[in-house]
């Protein structure tokens, strides 16, 4: 089922949580929702849901106007950041919960009902655990149980509210990895809601960055990271070393310095804002060299298979900090010590706008 | 709840007392321990045990007639029915007002919270005075009231309003807390399963407070059977009608039947006794037990 939103609005006193959002949630696709905490991601999943209802604007559930159908109507599969799982039943009777509350017409013989749970913890690869209660269960299996039970009622839409938030990292990336080949199997169209930009990039179809209660950029993951829209997704979605100064042909002069960034669209003398990602910046040794930004090195962090150089603006009234990724061999090659003043020089630099540049500060 | 605080508290203070750095001099501990046992023997066992001396002195024969006299027994019907009445309104009240404060964001909510204790901290004679005051014959409502041949003070109802009153703060106390901590996740989580309002308070909500809904109505009814001054008050004292308990054993003291007095008295301290067993029992037996359940995975020993 296809999911659109127009023009949601919603406002809890005076804070803004959405401004407006329009957004197409086309059927069967995996769409992550990236943000930081109170960027309105949830709160936009809970109307999507019926748990929160919108201040203006429709939802749209298969085309259809849901902006007053009731939660129970509406036919979704949600899943709670602290799973929500009914901790006085049994994880056999959390599944069944959704079959067996359902109106008596509509609702399975009571051996239809066991067979359909022991399916979906076969699902979910828990079947030996149907009898224990939900606190006898580690987070990454309740999670499961709760994706299961959601999954029980046949949901149009399954809606996952930060589901691996609170887990380790290490039980987190497995389930990413098992969520997204329940997906392939299901092809249930999902929404979920995370913050950690990596399980967005790995685990969605596409991606939608929001910020402050609108949406930055909707893309597939790799266009995401690759070709930011705004510097606020630049900065999101991984490390970035921003450069402020003013264009000069192929050149952004940063204080003293200049950079080359290569074509643009930018008039001369216009201010801009260079976003260069660390692995796309050089160091350079030689000191008579002219192109570059001056810094000087702080610390050399070389562990796994980069090394990262954390440096300072060379010029020590305005604390400015870089940060570059490099090869071990590289570094090796180049015997940085602390202290020790070199140019950065960018291999790749996208140019934004500053009057852009001053929101993604904000 | 307070069960659970308790057995964490106890694993706590074990851990606390075989530390010998954190471990306080004997000299201390025995002090303390003295100063509790002394004070507990003289104003809490002292009382209870000439309670029932003072009962028995005249023998068991005595202390039985003094119960089944008919005005004794009377009085013994009409403490059990104002507590079987008072005690179901009061978790019905409790639960929605519990509910209310702990789930539900609105104007007022403050004020609420705080006029729940409000029957804590007002003294059961102004309770009393209160109903007097607007049920009485020269109440607000007292003409209109005796228009229609209804009697409410001096009568069962005003002694059920009464209790109500001082006893409303138990359960809704017991719960706000319990309520406000669990959120309404579970809640949430079975709407969207696509459980109705009913189905979801029955299978999910019920279920999840009902140690604590139980630990409040014991306390309730421990108050409702006890409670003296606003029933002292809308009673009217009149023997075989409106004499609950407490009330019977003050008439029967100021009359200087002093082994009737203690009998009747003895009885409440029994059902007073009786309830803290109870209470006692639902707090091993229910989140104790859930503990349990929920350690034997954890590892605990």
């Amino acid at each position: 089922m296809s999911i659109h939103v127009e023009n949601i609005a919603k406002r809890f006193g005076r804070f803004v949580a959405l401004d407006h959002v329009t957004l197409d949630f086309p059927t069967g696709e995996l769409v992550g929702l990236l943000g930081p905490s109170g960027c309105g991601k949830t709160t936009l999943l809970r109307i999507i849901a019926g748990l929160e209802s919108a201040d203006g604007g429709q939802v749209l559930l298969d085309g259809e106007n849901a902006s007053d159908a009731h939660v129970r109507e509406r036919q979704v599969g949600f899943v709670f950041q602290h799973y929500a799982l009914f901790r006085h039943m049994t994880v056999f009777d959390n599944v069944a919960f959704g079959l067996r509350v359902k109106p008596r017409g509509q609702r399975p013989a009571a051996d239809r009902i066991r067979q359909r749970v022991a399916e979906l913890l076969d699902l979910v690869q828990l079947s030996a655990l149907a009898n224990r209660y939900p606190t006898q269960l580690s987070g990454g299996q309740r999670q499961r149980i709760a994706l299961a039970r959601a999954l029980a009622v046949e949901p149009r839409v399954l809606l996952l509210d930060e589901p691996f938030g609170a887990l380790d990292a290490k039980v987190r990336k497995e389930l990413r990895r098992w969520l997204r080949t329940l997906h392939d199997a299901l092809h249930i169209t999902s929404i979920f809601v995370t913050h950690d930009q990596e399980e967005a990039l790995e685990v969605s179809d596409r991606v939608v960055v929001m910020n402050h209660g609108h949406v930055e950029q909707v893309d597939a993951p790799e266009q995401v990271y690759e070709h930011p829209a705004t510097p606020f997704v630049y900065d999101f979605l991984g490390a970035v070393n921003l450069f402020h100064g003013r264009v000069h042909g192929h050149h952004l002069h940063v204080g003293a310095d200049h950079l080359p960034v290569g074509q643009h669209s930018f008039a001369t003398g216009a201010e801009a804002l260079g976003c260069v990602r660390p692995h796309e910046l050089e160091i350079a040794t030689d000191p008579s060299e002219p192109a570059g930004i001056e810094a000087r090195v702080e610390r050399v962090l070389s562990f796994g298979s980069t090394s990262r150089v954390e440096l300072t603006g060379a010029d020590r009234d305005v604390r400015r900090y870089y940060e570059v990724e490099l090869s071990r061999e590289r570094i090796a090659g180049l015997q940085l010590a602390a202290g020790q003043v070199v140019r950065l020089k960018p291999v790749r630099v996208r140019l934004f706008a500053s009057s852009q540049a001053v929101e993604a500060s904000v | 709840m307070g069960a659970a605080v308790a057995t964490h508290w106890t694993v706590h203070s074990r851990r606390f007392e075989a530390s010998a750095a954190t471990r306080e001099p004997a000299w201390v501990r025995g002090i303390l321990i003295a100063i509790a046992l002394a004070f507990f023997a003289l104003f809490l066992l002292l009382p209870l045990v000439t309670v029932f001396a003072e009962a028995l002195r005249k023998g068991w024969g005595v202390y039985f007639a003094a119960l089944v006299d008919p005005d004794a027994r009377s009085a013994i019907f009409l403490t059990l029915l104002v507590a079987a009445i008072a005690v179901p309104l009061n978790l019905v009240f409790g639960v929605s007002a519990a509910w209310a404060i702990a789930k539900f964001n609105f104007r007022g909510k403050q004020l609420l919270t705080t006029l729940i204790d409000l029957p804590f901290s007002v003294s059961p004679v102004v309770a009393g005075l209160i109903f007097v005051l607007l049920f009485g014959a020269q109440g607000w409502f007292g003409p209109w009231l005796i228009e229609h041949d209804v009697k409410i003070i001096f009568a069962v109802p005003g002694l059920v309003l009464a209790t109500v009153f001082v006893t409303f703060p138990f359960v809704a106390r017991e719960l706000i807390p319990l309520m406000e901590a669990q959120g309404q996740e579970e809640e949430e989580a079975a709407i969207v399963l696509g459980a109705s309002g009913w189905q979801t308070f029955w299978r999910v909500t019920l279920p999840n407070i009902k140690w604590g809904l139980l630990y409040g109505v014991i306390l309730c009814n421990a108050r409702a059977m006890g409670e003296f001054g606003a029933v002292s008050v809308v009673s009217g004292h009149i023997r075989g009608r409106t004499n609950t308990m407490p009330l019977y054993v003050e008439i029967l003291y100021n009359e200087y039947n002093f082994a009737a007095a203690f009998a009747v008295a003895s009885l409440l301290a029994l059902l007073a006794l009786l309830t803290l067993v109870v209470k006692s029992l639902v707090g091993m037996a229910g989140p104790a037990a859930d503990e349990c359940r929920s350690g034997t995975l954890k590892g605990i020993p």
